[in-house]
């Protein structure tokens, strides 16, 4: 469990924030929401509208594709954006390894999210041309 | 030879106690009362009511009970228009509410709703021992035992329905300064008086327009910006009923709004001052204040539950549950009421299962079937359906249902499909149908986009795979005679319906 100030220091932590000055980070602490999940759990579901924007804060998950395990997400990792972005349903699942906790932005909040943070929408673009370049060496 | 104590359940052994008399307590008591589950319910106040017996501080509901609906008073479907009568199985015990209120809104007063909620108990005669105080909580092997001011209860099971109600102000320097809203006094005291309030969700505009005509100027504050119920089509974000604060600000009439976090307040000669930190790159600023008040929360009264091993997250430390609500760390402490905001459901389009009494009444009774039937081994009826009258069914609950209508997203209708054919599963957590296992079966729910616009959502399982079938809305929200809603939810059943 986390008080808002302590969810501000964790935030500063993170890649995706380090960009923020604390006003702004504890505008961002406030804007989203805190979630837990025990071993097991579906956090995004494949196929299903309506999804949206998680940060991890504690434990991994798993990413699933028709029951099968791609990949695994560690503190500090975001997922479900390409689904909000592109808006389309989910291509895998996201599945608690053990207890988790994430913070979220719903799905129709993203984009006002994203504009009212530059520094952060930066940082995630960054992120995700660092998973381009990965999924090119591999496809080479 | 001492007094005799006429109130029931003693302290002792029991398969399972309930601690809490505000709504969530007495509806799970009552439903569980229904099936037959040997219980005791236990309350430290003297009187029904919970938090219903003190706030909202300027004693009006925001959950309204519409004494004229379009379906009549009493009838399952009048439930999704009275959001505060408790539910129940006989005609007497339901919809209470709007026989005690007086024509002047269709927002109950607080004293009405209180007055409703003591009826209830009093028409269902459901014992509680009042005035008995949980104070602390251990394991005894298999058992809980709860440490209470008359003496220890021993159980099996527990269902905690205390409220989201400890009063909470986050750490800052001159705290000790800032009241909180539950120490909010009669509105005349503040005649003439500089409001700073911290806070702007709803409990901060309640006070806002509760004493708009006395402060003479009010300047409410957080970090985050506000948003409108209206804007977020949800009942997430300032309710209707408070907006007339906002119009006054941008009218220029003494009401200030800032995103901003307090960096602390301190005494200055005979006024504090407070410090803000703009979080949207607006200025920072030293504000003098008569009155400081929190409207920053409450969090849930576990004690010592996290000790035991109790997960919590979020802001109002609520309990980590399952989709049925029980602990999700700790078997066999089961939650109900409010508190069930700490089963949010899937979510969808941002959108929680309310922690309202609208919503969490419902809970309370699939809670009570899923007690029954878990650990007391009690068989609820599930009525078999024609295949074809399947379709159909469905769509009769998606226009009707008030469980789908008060819980968006979040309850739903299952139909099981078993070696005999179609039954009815009942209402069900959604959460729990589209994540668990079990025979194939469809679920329809309702679901609101952030437009607000609001449409039927079939989730059918098929050898454990579940898929998402959006149907159409419907202007009037009449789903019964939709094709498209038939058409589309027989293709997604074909094979089941035989």
């Amino acid at each position: 469990m986390a008080g808002t100030e302590e969810l501000i220091d964790e935030l500063s932590d993170l890649a995706l924030f380090a960009d923020l000055a604390r006003p702004e980070l504890a505008g961002v602490a406030h804007t989203l929401e805190e979630e837990w999940y025990a071993d097991g759990q579906r956090i995004l579901r494949e196929g299903f509208s309506g999804t949206g924007f998680y940060i991890l804060l504690e434990g991994e998950v798993a990413v699933r594709i028709e029951g099968q395990e791609r990949a695994r997400l560690r503190r500090g990792a975001f997922f479900g954006e390409a689904a909000i972005l592109l808006g389309e349903p989910p291509g895998a699942d996201v599945v608690a390894a053990g207890r988790v906790r994430v913070v979220h932005v719903a799905g129709p909040a993203l984009h006002e999210f994203l504009m009212r943070h530059p520094n952060v929408m930066f940082r995630m673009l960054q992120e995700q041309t660092r998973r381009l370049r990965s999924a090119n060496r591999w496809a080479r | 030879m001492g007094e005799v104590d006429a109130r029931p359940f003693p302290p002792g052994d029991y398969p399972l106690v309930v601690v809490g008399s505000g709504p969530g307590g007495i509806q799970v008591s009552y439903s569980l009362r229904r099936l037959g589950v040997d219980h005791a319910l236990i309350s430290a106040d003297e009187a029904p009511g919970g938090m219903f017996r003190r706030f909202p501080f300027f004693q009006r509901l925001l959950s309204w009970t519409k004494p004229y609906a379009p379906v009549p008073r009493g009838s399952r479907a009048y439930e999704r228009y009275d959001w505060n009568s408790l539910i129940g199985e006989e005609p007497s015990h339901r919809a209470i509410q709007p026989e005690f209120m007086d024509g002047t809104s269709e927002f109950p007063s607080r004293p009405e709703m209180e007055a409703q909620l003591a009826e209830f108990v009093r028409r269902a005669a459901l014992p509680i021992r009042y005035g008995c105080l949980w104070e602390a909580t251990r394991r005894d092997g298999d058992r809980f035992v709860l440490e209470t001011s008359d003496g220890e209860y021993r159980c099996g099971l527990v269902v905690f329905a205390v409220g989201v109600a400890e009063p909470f102000t986050p750490e800052m320097p001159g705290r000790e300064l800032v009241a909180h809203y539950v120490d909010t006094r009669d509105p005349e005291t503040y005649a003439g008086r500089r409001l700073f309030i911290v806070g702007k969700q709803n409990s901060g505009f309640e006070l806002a327009s509760g004493l708009l005509h006395w402060a003479s100027r009010i300047v409410l504050a957080s970090p985050r910006p506000a948003k409108l119920s209206v804007e977020t089509n949800s009942l997430a974000g300032i309710r209707a009923r408070y907006v007339q604060p906002i119009e006054d600000r941008f009218m220029g009439g003494g009401v200030y709004i800032l995103n901003a976090s307090i960096e602390g307040v301190e005494r200055a000669g005979d006024v504090l001052r407070v410090r803000t930190r703009a979080t949207d790159g607006g200025m920072d600023l030293a504000i003098e204040a008569d009155e400081v008040i929190a409207a920053t929360g409450f969090v849930a009264p576990l004690r010592d539950l996290p000790a035991l091993g109790v997960a919590t997250f979020g802001p109002s430390r609520l309990p980590a549950q399952t989709p049925y609500w029980e602990s999700a760390s700790l078997a066999g402490i089961y939650f109900a009421g409010t508190i069930n905001m700490g089963s949010p459901g899937l979510k969808k389009n941002g959108v929680a299962g309310t922690g309202a009494v609208h919503g969490t009444r419902f809970n309370a009774r699939i809670l009570a079937r899923e007690i029954a039937e878990r650990h007391f081994g009690v068989v609820a009826p599930r009525p078999a359906l024609a295949p074809r009258d399947v379709v159909g069914y469905l769509l009769e609950e998606a226009t009707d249902a008030p469980e789908l209508w008060n819980q968006k997203g979040y309850l739903a209708r299952a139909v099981l499909f078993g070696a005999d054919g179609p039954y009815d599963e009942g209402i069900v957590p959604l959460q729990a149908f589209v994540d668990g296992s079990g025979p194939d079966g469809v679920a329809i729910g309702l679901e609101g986009d952030s437009e607000g616009v609001i449409r039927p959502a079939a989730y059918v399982r098929r050898k454990g795979a579940v898929s998402e079938v959006m149907l159409d809305p419907d202007p009037l929200n009449e789903f019964r005679g939709s094709s498209d809603g038939r058409a589309r939810l027989t293709a997604a059943l074909e094979g089941l319906l035989r």
